[in-house]
C-alpha cells in the first residue's frame, strides 16, 4: 500500500516543516483510505482537516506524493477553496453569514458585534484560542436570519443579545 | 407499543431555533408523566416561522402547534396536546394552515409528512413508483417524457432538462455520469437543503431514473460542506438505499447498476456552475470550463455527463410516475410545472412555497410572506439570489414566470425571494454584490475577476461624490464589459444587481443620500 511515499519537501519553504510524526500517521491514513477515488484530491484534503482541523503546510508534500500529484497542484486547491485552512484555528470554528438574507435583517451589525466583542476581525482567532471567526456566504437558513453556526452547530435569529449568550464567559 | 405519534422537525432550520431542545424536552416531559410518545423526526413542512412547529398525530389527523420553546412543553403536556388539546400556540389541523393549504406541492408532497429516512415510509407515500416506470420503459421514452414535461432545470438557468439527457443518452461511450448540483450557494435559497434533509431519497431516485435513462452507472452529489445536516441525511439514505437493493449492482431487481456517492464541496460560490463544480469534482481547482464541449458530451472526466439541480432531479420521479401531461398542466407559457419558491430575508412569514409558476411577486410577499418582519414597507426584493436584480415595488405585480421576469431584467433563478425594508441602503446592496464577485471570482476571466474589484472602487468613489457623473458612466460601461465578456454567470450576471439597484433607486448613490443617513 501507500506506506512507503517517496516525498519531496518543500524547500525553501520555512512554514513547511515536517509534520510531527501523530500528524503524519493521520494523513497517510486519509491518504490510504480514500487516495484510490477518482478524483480524490478534495475527499482527502476534507479527510485531513476533519482529522487535524487544518491542512498543515508540512501535509502538502506527502498529499502530493500520495496522490501522484505536484505539491503546487495540491497547493493550489488547498488555497483556492474558502474551507480549507493554512492556519490552525481555534477550538472551535463560527461562521457569520454575510450573505444578502441575513443582511436584510441587520447581519452588517451583527457582524460589527460579533468583532468586537471577540475582538477579532474575520480569519482570526481570538486571544485565548477559543474561536475562530469566518465569514461564509450563506447557511441556507435566510428565512430565519441573521444566523451563525459553530462548527457544525446552526443558529438562527441571532441578536447580539443571542450571541453574547452564545458564546457566554468563554469570549 | 408506540403511543402517540409526535413529530418535531429534524430540519437544520428548525434546529437553528431550538428543535432539538424541544425534542429533548418532550421526551424527558413524557418520562416523567409516563405517556408514551413516539417522537418522529421529520422534514419541515416550511412554514420557519413557526419552527420549532410540534405535531401531533390524532385520530382527526395532524395538528399542529408553535413555535414551540422547551419551556413550552410542560404546559402543552399540561393542555393535553397529545389529545389535541388547546393551546396558545394551537395551530389547528396542520393541513388546513392556509400558507400550506393553497400550495401545490409537488415535488415537496413528502416532506415534512415522513420520516426521511424510512424507505418504508416513502415507498408507502408513493416512492419508486417513477423509476419502476422508468425500468420498465426504453431509454428513449424515459427522456421523452422529461422532454414532454416542460421540465426546465431548476437550478437556475432553466435549460430544459430533457434537452440535456437526450444528448447524453446518444453520445456513445463506455462510461457517462450522473452528477447532481447540490451547491447550493445563491444567499435566499434552501430549497434544495430542505429537500435532501427532509426527503432525500426522492434525489436519490430522480438520479436513479436519469442514471437508467442515459445509460450511466455512477451517480454523484456535490454538496456544498456548509449544510452538514443535508450531508447526514443523505448519507443514511443512500446506505439505506443500498442495503435494501435501491441502489447498486442490480436496483430493484431490475439487473440495471446504480451507484451514489455524496462528493462535498469546499466553500467556492463559483462551483455552483456547473464546470467548474466538474473540475471540482476531479480534485482541481474549481475553475470554469469553456463551452462547448458541453458537460452532455464531455463533462465529468471527459465522459457524457447529466448535470442537473437537486429541484430538477427531486421533480422526475413524479413525472414519471404520473406521466408528463399531470405535470405540464401546472404553470404558465413556456414556464411548466411547479417551482418551491423561497421567501427569505426580512419578511414576516419566511418559508417555503411551491406553486405553479405564474402567481406574482406580490401574491408572494404580501398573501403569503405577510409584508416585512420589521412591519416597515417593503423597498426592495431580490429575486434568483446573488446574480439577481433588485426588483422595486413597481415590479411586485410580474408574474413569476421565466419570460417575464427575463423581460423586466430579472431572473428568477432558483426561486429565492430576499426582500428588503425601507432602511435599505441600496448603494451598499450594489456595492455588496460587486465584492461578493471580487471575493468568489475563479479568476479565469478578465472582466469578473479584475472588473469586480474596480467595480467596488467606482461605486465607492460614486458615493463619494467625486465626478459623479463620470463614475456612473464608467460604471455602466464596465457592467457593459463583464455582461458580455465574463466567461460565466459571475461575471456575467453580477451586473444584474448593481444596475437593477443604480435604475431603480439612484436617489441611494447620491452623496448627499449619506450625509442625511
Amino acid at each position: 500500500m501507500k506506506t512507503h511515499l517517496q516525498e519531496h519537501p518543500l524547500h525553501p519553504m520555512p512554514a513547511a516543516r515536517p509534520l510531527p510524526a501523530a500528524e503524519r500517521a493521520a494523513v497517510l491514513e486519509v491518504v490510504a483510505r480514500l487516495g484510490d477515488k477518482p478524483g480524490a484530491l478534495l475527499p482527502v484534503l476534507h479527510g485531513v482537516q476533519e482529522a487535524l482541523g487544518w491542512v498543515p503546510p508540512g501535509a502538502v508534500s506527502l498529499i502530493a506524493a500520495g496522490l501522484n500529484l505536484s505539491r503546487a497542484e495540491v497547493h493550489g486547491v488547498v488555497s483556492f477553496y474558502h474551507w480549507f485552512r493554512g492556519e490552525k484555528p481555534g477550538r472551535q470554528v463560527l461562521q457569520l453569514c454575510r450573505a444578502e438574507a441575513c443582511q436584510a435583517l441587520g447581519a452588517a451589525a451583527l457582524e460589527r458585534h460579533v468583532k468586537h466583542r471577540l475582538g477579532v476581525d474575520f480569519h482570526q482567532t481570538t486571544a485565548d484560542g477559543r474561536y475562530t471567526l469566518q465569514p461564509v456566504y450563506c447557511l441556507g437558513n435566510c428565512a430565519c436570519g441573521p444566523s451563525l453556526m459553530i462548527d457544525e452547530e446552526l443558529h438562527g435569529r441571532v441578536s447580539a443579545a443571542a450571541f453574547d449568550a452564545l458564546v457566554g464567559e468563554g469570549a | 407499543m408506540s403511543g402517540t405519534r409526535l413529530y418535531v422537525p429534524r430540519d437544520a432550520s428548525a434546529l437553528s431555533l431550538g428543535a432539538e431542545a424541544v425534542a429533548r424536552a418532550i421526551a424527558a416531559e413524557a418520562d416523567r408523566r409516563g405517556a408514551a410518545v413516539e417522537l418522529v423526526r421529520n422534514g419541515s413542512r416550511g412554514l420557519l416561522w413557526l419552527e420549532p412547529m410540534v405535531e401531533v398525530e390524532t385520530p382527526a389527523g395532524r395538528v399542529a402547534y408553535g413555535p414551540v420553546r422547551a419551556q413550552d412543553v410542560p404546559g402543552l403536556f399540561e393542555a393535553g396536546f397529545l389529545g389535541g388539546g388547546r393551546h396558545a400556540l394551537a395551530l389547528g389541523p396542520t393541513a388546513e394552515i392556509p400558507y400550506l393549504k393553497r400550495q401545490e406541492r409537488l415535488t415537496f408532497a413528502r416532506v415534512g409528512i415522513t420520516d426521511p429516512l424510512s424507505l418504508e415510509d416513502y415507498i408507502a407515500h408513493g416512492g419508486y413508483r417513477g423509476l419502476r416506470r422508468a425500468l420498465e420503459a426504453a431509454p428513449a421514452e424515459v427522456v421523452k417524457t422529461v422532454l414532454d414535461s416542460g421540465l426546465r432545470g431548476r437550478g437556475g438557468a432553466a435549460f430544459p432538462t430533457g434537452i440535456k439527457w437526450q444528448t447524453v443518452l446518444k453520445t456513445e461511450s463506455a462510461q457517462k455520469y450522473v452528477v447532481c448540483n447540490a451547491d447550493e450557494g445563491d444567499s435566499g435559497t434552501f430549497s434544495d437543503r430542505m429537500l435532501m434533509e427532509g426527503d432525500p431519497f426522492l434525489l436519490i431516485e430522480g438520479m436513479s431514473i436519469a442514471g437508467v435513462a442515459a445509460g450511466a452507472t455512477q451517480g454523484y452529489i456535490y454538496l456544498r460542506c456548509e449544510y452538514p445536516h443535508a450531508h447526514r441525511a443523505l448519507n443514511a439514505a443512500i446506505a439505506t438505499a443500498y442495503e435494501r437493493g435501491c441502489l447498486g449492482a442490480d436496483i430493484l431487481g431490475s439487473g440495471r447498476r446504480f451507484d451514489l456517492e455524496v462528493r462535498l464541496g469546499a466553500g467556492a460560490y463559483i462551483c455552483g456552475e456547473e464546470t467548474s463544480l466538474l473540475e471540482s469534482l476531479e480534485g482541481k481547482r474549481g475553475q470554469v470550463r469553456f463551452r462547448p464541449p458541453l458537460p452532455a458530451v464531455k463533462g465529468l472526466f471527459g465522459q457524457p455527463t447529466v448535470l442537473n439541480n437537486v429541484i430538477s432531479f427531486a421533480s422526475v420521479p413524479l413525472i414519471l410516475d404520473r406521466g408528463a401531461e399531470f405535470y405540464r398542466d401546472y404553470g404558465m407559457g413556456r414556464s411548466r410545472g411547479t417551482l418551491p419558491f423561497q421567501l427569505a430575508g426580512n419578511i414576516r412569514h419566511g418559508g417555503l412555497v411551491e406553486k405553479a409558476f405564474g402567481l406574482t411577486l406580490r401574491e408572494l410577499l404580501y398573501d403569503y410572506g405577510g409584508g416585512s418582519l420589521s412591519g416597515r414597507p417593503i423597498r426592495a426584493v431580490q429575486v434568483g439570489g446573488p446574480l439577481g436584480a433588485y426588483i422595486p415595488a413597481s415590479g411586485f405585480d410580474t408574474p413569476l414566470d421565466y419570460e417575464a421576469f427575463a423581460a423586466i431584467g430579472g431572473m428568477i433563478g432558483h426561486g429565492g425571494l430576499v426582500a428588503f425594508d425601507d432602511t435599505v441602503d441600496m448603494a451598499a446592496q450594489a456595492r455588496f454584490a460587486m465584492e461578493f464577485c471580487a471575493v468568489e471570482s475563479c479568476g479565469k476571466c478578465t472582466p469578473c475577476r479584475i472588473g469586480s474589484t474596480r467595480g467596488v472602487e467606482v461605486i465607492d468613489r460614486l458615493v463619494a461624490g467625486q465626478q459623479p457623473e463620470k463614475q456612473e458612466a464608467l460604471l455602466r460601461d464596465l457592467c457593459e464589459t463583464m455582461t458580455h465578456g465574463s466567461l460565466c454567470a459571475l461575471g456575467g450576471l453580477t451586473p444584474g444587481p448593481v444596475l437593477s439597484a443604480l435604475n431603480h433607486f439612484p436617489e441611494d448613490f447620491k452623496p448627499h443620500a449619506k450625509a442625511a443617513a
